[in-house]
């Protein structure tokens, strides 16, 4: 195992995030705010409760997953996809490293990355509401799963992308609808029956669901599906990524 | 010597069919200079894309310090360093970084007396602290060297490391690469410029269309294929060549105040004082007499070419190597 290869291309993607530690830290924050003006305050001063939660609190998991999400996604395809648009990809290539090695790095700095935002997230939110966390190990179980599952998902995304605009397709068309229509912002159980039924084919659904039980003890599906759909969403974004190295596809002509 | 790298039967077809590389075979041996030349798109970057593991070879085997570049990646890796021939660096990130970055990626523990000895030998020790987009042309290819430099490779390969480098900075590249060959390592370098592989090189590859055309010892090369011309100044101008000298096949230059004669320094005989003789009896006078040994230049241009002609007359051409 080349830990050195590895600890290397960690602090390498970290550098990038200290560089613009502002961005990195001031966009999750304001945003947070922005949604607990508009939907904390606004709109959720007419909902009251949902399922005995204030809504201001119950946004919170949902808030959270979304930018875990996305930042996971956009960090760790961005970190993959720079070296192949700066040809620096040769280096990694040359390297007397493997793709597990590789992996680790990437994903394990977009995680940290995605982890850090979501947990800023808690911070401002838990200056908005009064956020009681039920199951505090399993929380950071999810948030560490989730951050994990969607940087890998985002490093096959950054193999995949030919340029910048394919880069953001993916969690501009897919992922942001599916946290939107995954119960972000309100349960499963206020839809008519038909698209509760469709709506559990969003695999987002389980990941908001099993968090917010780690705050509220209360969840729209059961935790150990849940913990199973994350499960399950890790190891296929890992079979996809020993399938790509296997093959070099997109990396290796 | 043993060799080093070997390289067997390699072969490169991509999906559309090009075959970039046919059946190649190369034994470097360990602490040589070895120039590779050839013309655009011979092969030359995925001769070495391939054995660097960055492009995954069609058929053949490759070896470095007796570890398959396959089987055994780590282990052969572990002892490649590679300069690209496009200046492919993070722009925002600093000079020592980048450095570093590239021995701990090579399993390397954190040496900062190595990278300050690089980088002080390559110019770039004042430099350490800028972000390489600040850096001009020159510099950043430095910098690609120090990163190959930076985790001790026994193997270099240097792919077109002066292109578009100013006359000086090239002299420069060629001290250190002088002086790394002086501490053991094996380098490969491939380039356009061929007074940079007779200045540098120990032996000469020449590829062309992804086949090896020949490898050979640069002096033996200039002088198993080297023509040399004996000049021969005249006094007086004249017009035609003597018809007594038409066995020596002279050439008239442009003035006709001179004639040129080719003559093949293996010959046993360079016919020289026969020619002179008869440049007295034709009642030519001379008044200087210089001779030119063809460049590596000259015999690289006709041995492409000859493989053209070959290759069009028989549409096949025997590798050399």
């Amino acid at each position: 195992m080349n830990w050195h290869g590895v600890l290397a291309i960690y602090r390498f993607e970290m550098a990038r995030f200290w560089r613009t530690l502002m961005q990195s830290f001031l966009s999750p924050v304001l945003s947070t705010s922005l949604y607990f003006v508009v939907f904390g305050s606004a709109i959720g001063s007419r909902i009251e409760e949902v399922e005995g939660i204030q809504y201001g609190a119950f946004i919170v998991p949902g808030l959270i997953m979304l930018s875990v999400m996305t930042q996971g996604i956009s960090n760790a395809s961005f970190g993959i996809y720079f070296p192949k648009f700066l040809g620096t990809i040769y280096e990694l290539l040359s390297a007397p490293i493997d793709h597990r090695e590789i992996v680790l790095g990437y994903v394990g700095a977009a995680a940290t990355k995605s982890l850090f935002i979501g947990v800023v997230i808690l911070g401002t939110a838990a200056l908005f509401v009064d956020l009681p966390v039920a199951h505090p190990w399993a929380m950071i179980l999810f948030m560490v799963l989730t951050s994990l599952s969607f940087a890998l998902m985002g490093f096959i995304i950054g193999i995949w992308a030919r340029s910048f605009e394919q880069l953001q397709l993916v969690p501009l068309l897919v992922v942001t609808p599916l946290v939107f229509l995954g119960g972000a912002f309100y349960s499963i159980s206020m839809l008519p029956p038909i698209w509760q039924s469709i709506t559990l084919f969003n695999p987002v659904v389980y990941l908001i669901s099993g968090f917010r039980w780690s705050f509220f003890d209360a969840a729209d599906v059961p935790i150990a599906i849940s913990l199973g759909a994350i499960a399950g969403f890790t190891i296929l974004c890992l079979v996809v990524i020993a399938w790509i190295f296997r093959t070099g596809w997109r990396i290796r002509s | 010597m043993s060799a080093i790298l070997s390289v067997q039967n390699l072969r490169k077809a991509y999906e559309n069919g090009f075959e970039a590389l046919k059946r190649v075979n190369l034994e470097i041996n360990e602490g040589e200079i070895l120039a590779l030349l050839g013309p655009n798109g011979a092969g030359k970057t995925t001769l070495i894309s391939t054995i660097c593991g960055i492009t995954l070879p069609t058929e053949g085997t490759i070896t470095v310090g007796g570890f398959d570049t396959q089987s055994d990646f780590r282990a052969a890796r572990n002892l490649i360093g590679l300069v690209p021939q496009e200046i492919n660096l993070e722009p925002f990130e600093k000079v020592i970084n980048t450095v570093r970055f590239s021995r701990g990626l090579f399993g390397k523990p954190r040496n900062d007396a190595l990278i300050e000895e690089i980088l002080k030998k390559l110019s770039l020790w004042d430099k350490r602290d800028a972000r390489i987009n600040e850096l001009s042309g020159g510099m950043k290819r430095r910098v690609l060297i120090a990163k190959a430099l930076s985790h001790e490779p026994k193997v270099l390969f240097l792919d077109e490391p002066t292109a578009g480098v100013d006359v000086e900075l090239r002299k420069d590249m060629w001290d250190v690469v002088a002086e790394l060959k002086a501490t053991g390592v094996t380098i490969i370098l491939t380039t356009h410029y061929i007074e940079e592989a007779e200045a540098i090189a120990d032996r000469i590859g020449v590829i062309r269309r992804g086949e090896i055309l020949l490898v050979e010892d640069k002096e033996r090369l200039m002088a198993q294929m080297g023509q040399k011309e004996l000049e021969v100044q005249l006094s007086a101008p004249i017009t035609e060549i003597p018809a007594s000298l038409a066995t020596f096949e002279l050439r008239l230059n442009d003035a006709g105040d001179a004639v040129i004669y080719s003559y093949d320094t293996q010959g046993a005989r360079t016919g020289i004082t026969t020619l002179l003789n008869a440049i007295s009896e034709a009642g030519l006078v001379l008044t200087d007499v210089q001779t030119r040994q063809s460049s590596l230049e000259e015999i690289f241009v006709g041995l492409v070419h000859e493989a053209e002609t070959d290759n069009k007359e028989t549409g096949n051409k025997e590798t050399a190597a």
